[in-house]
């Protein structure tokens, strides 16, 4: 049964991997793209679905993947000795140290998981050491997102500011525009897609998982069973950041640019929103979340311009209201109401654990 | 200008912004201690705040500031009144929840003023007898200046602060807003209207948001983004001063308009920030529930 699943959720992987023999390239690049996107999706799914910690700093991430990957490409794509343009307008002689290691695919391949991985450590372990609330976390990584984005337009020297980095034409060699890289481009990301789904899938089944899953549902019980919830908090923190890493260098090769306006506090909640749409507790939901809410955005904002926030913020209210569990949910309760036996039912409701009760539940014990 | 001139003209410019960033953070202070509530449309309370100045001032340029204020207390306490009544009510008890539901109320307000105002920021002209500042011209502190403008803000956060002192600690309804407060079951159970005193908090503090966003419309243009800019900051106000204090807030208003007016002169704005957080992080590693801590003896709080 287990292996009958896996297989299914397999499937449209698949699918989505021969893409280039029957979707034509404008096509290719968006879902190259928002399944990039889907990587940071599930990151967020094990956080705030599984984990019960909302982190809307999520574009920081994803931003140190983006950049790491960014600066490489920008590297190679010069005359060697020669700085990228937007240092020479900002008058630097020579290249900063902390861009040294960029030259080299390898180190920048490894800047791409480390770097991402290793901030996001450090955060989670500074917000949960000391038993932060959940508020305060989500507070906290919110206005770290706004210093990133800060720091990254006011260091125009160095990050190119506000225009980002962009103008790439090889990547390790190979010409970046042609057909065939991006084709490769694109079966790298359904695959690393598929990889960091069932990484997910299989992290939810074994002890660490199960136990995140319970400090949402009672931190302190869990406390009183005898575990320290705060490492299981980091790991899945950690492994989060380094989907949104992964997401962020692959969503710049798709598109060819990174920059501030795609790692600040909006980009960050509207990450969140992917989620929300979906479901958060579910790592389809939130892939098929993401791929919707962009394909809508990509075809509201390029319609109607200032229908988009509109769009979005009424979306994001009913959905919040309407269907806490986002589609996954929607689509859990239609398949029982459907369901000829009430098995169905519950194999939807254990499938989804912890779907109900949603958000925080607060026990007093007073 | 000496240097100790100099870093006194900060220290005023730095009390300044505490001021305003002090108005913005109670009405999230007090939401949040009372309702376990993140209104993530507070900062744009404060927006329409600060354009509901401009309208008056578009209608009446000499009452600015006189017909104004009023009217952006009472326009954003309104708007904050039917928030409570259609959205909140329905999410007590997901605090992060509210916090999504109401990102999408400050994205239609957003959009709204852009619609209506323009994308771009529109300007109110203080009137003459804000318009100048107190010079000091000689002995060891000359060329500082205090602009009358900062001044009457700093007063009007003082006088506000200095009503819900009284508010709470003389009246019957604040007597109220500290039980619930403390207990809201037991508060329920002795005959204290809570939803009452919910609506009540949340409609003032939106209130006071969006008198923040008036004084604001005083030194700055207001922008559709306004609010978000300075939500953030004020957010960071609300941890550090623990959530739901009147003396927390106000502390660590002060300090973080201090601390980043003082950031600002040695590095700069983007570094400023970074500092900030750096610090509120350090901080919450001493103390996780903010400066002045609601005391509870429940197990588990939101």
């Amino acid at each position: 049964m287990i292996r009958r699943s896996w297989i299914a959720a397999a499937l449209p992987f698949v699918i989505l991997a021969f893409a280039p023999l029957y979707v034509g390239p404008y096509y290719l690049g968006l879902i190259g793209r928002f399944t990039s996107l889907g990587i940071l999706a599930m990151g967020i799914v094990l956080v705030w679905g599984q984990g019960g910690v909302l982190p809307l700093g999520q574009g920081v991430f994803f931003g140190l993947g983006g950049y790491a990957m960014a600066m490489h490409l920008k590297l190679v794509a010069l005359p060697a000795g020669e700085l990228p343009d937007f240092m020479q307008w900002n008058g630097l002689e020579q290249l900063p140290l902390w861009w040294k290691p960029f030259t080299s695919p390898v180190l920048s391949l490894a800047a791409v998981i480390v770097v991402p991985g290793l901030a996001a450590g450090v955060l989670a372990w500074l917000v949960f050491r000391r038993r932060m609330t959940s508020v305060y976390i989500a507070l906290i990584t919110q206005a770290l997102a706004l210093a990133f984005a800060t720091l990254l337009i006011s260091q125009q020297g160095t990050t190119g500011g506000f225009n980002g980095l962009t103008d790439y034409t090889t990547l390790f060699g190979v010409p970046l525009g042609d057909e065939r890289t991006r084709t490769w481009l694109h079966v790298a990301t359904i695959v690393l897609a598929a990889g960091a789904y069932f990484f997910a899938r299989a992290l939810g089944a074994t002890q660490a998982g199960r136990l995140v899953t319970a400090v949402r549902d009672g931190e302190n019980r869990v406390r009183f069973l005898g575990y320290s919830p705060a490492p299981y908090k980091i790991l899945v923190f950690i492994i989060a950041g380094v989907f949104a890493g992964i997401a962020g260098a692959l969503h710049t090769l798709h598109l060819g640019l990174i920059s501030p306006a795609m790692v600040g506090v909006v980009p960050s909640i509207e990450m969140v929103v992917w989620v929300a749409v979906g479901g958060r507790a579910s790592l389809y939901g939130a892939l098929i979340g993401t791929l919707l809410v962009n394909v809508a955005k990509d075809s509201i904002s390029s319609a109607w311009p200032d229908a988009w926030l509109y769009v979005m913020g009424l979306v994001f209210i009913g959905v919040v209201i309407g269907t806490p569990r986002g589609l996954a949910g929607v689509v859990e309760t239609v398949a029982a109401r459907l369901g000829r036996t009430r098995v169905v039912a519950a194999a939807a409701a254990a499938a989804a654990p912890g779907a109900e009760p949603i958000g925080e539940e607060v026990t007093t014990h007073g | 200008m000496s240097s100790f001139a100099l870093a006194l003209s900060q220290l005023f410019d730095g009390l300044s912004v505490a001021s305003i960033l002090l108005l913005a953070a109670l009405g999230l202070s007090l939401s949040f201690g009372l309702m376990r509530v993140i209104n993530m449309a507070h900062g744009e309370l404060l927006m329409v705040g600060g354009y509901l100045v401009y309208v008056a001032h578009q209608i009446a340029p000499s009452a600015s500031i006189v017909l104004g204020l009023p009217l952006a207390f009472a326009g954003s306490a309104l708007l904050g009144a039917v928030l409570e009544r259609l959205l909140i009510r329905r999410l007590y008890g997901r605090p992060l929840d509210t916090l999504l539901a109401t990102w999408g109320v400050s994205l239609l307000l957003q959009q709204a003023a852009r619609s209506w105002f323009g994308p771009t920021g529109v300007e109110v002209t203080s009137p003459d007898w804000l318009a100048g500042s107190f010079a000091v011209d000689t002995g060891p502190l000359a060329g500082l200046a205090f602009a009358h403008v900062r001044l009457f803000i700093i007063a009007l956060a003082g006088l506000v602060l200095c009503g819900m002192v009284l508010l709470f600690g003389k009246t019957r309804i604040g007597l109220h807003i500290r039980a619930v407060n403390q207990n809201r079951a037991m508060s329920s159970a002795l005959g204290v209207n809570t939803r009452r005193v919910d609506l009540l908090v949340f409609a003032l503090g939106s209130g006071i948001a969006g008198l923040a966003g008036g004084v604001l419309a005083l030194i700055a243009p207001v922008t559709p983004t306004v609010g978000q800019s300075y939500v953030v900051d004020a957010f960071l106000v609300v941890i550090l001063g623990g959530m739901g204090t009147l003396r927390g807030t106000a502390i660590a208003a002060i300090l973080i308009g201090v601390l980043s007016a003082v950031a600002e002169t040695f590095t700069s704005i983007s570094f400023a920030k970074v500092l900030l957080l750096l610090f509120v992080i350090a901080f919450l590693q001493f103390r996780p529930k903010g400066l002045v801590a609601t005391r509870s003896r429940a197990l588990e709080e939101a």
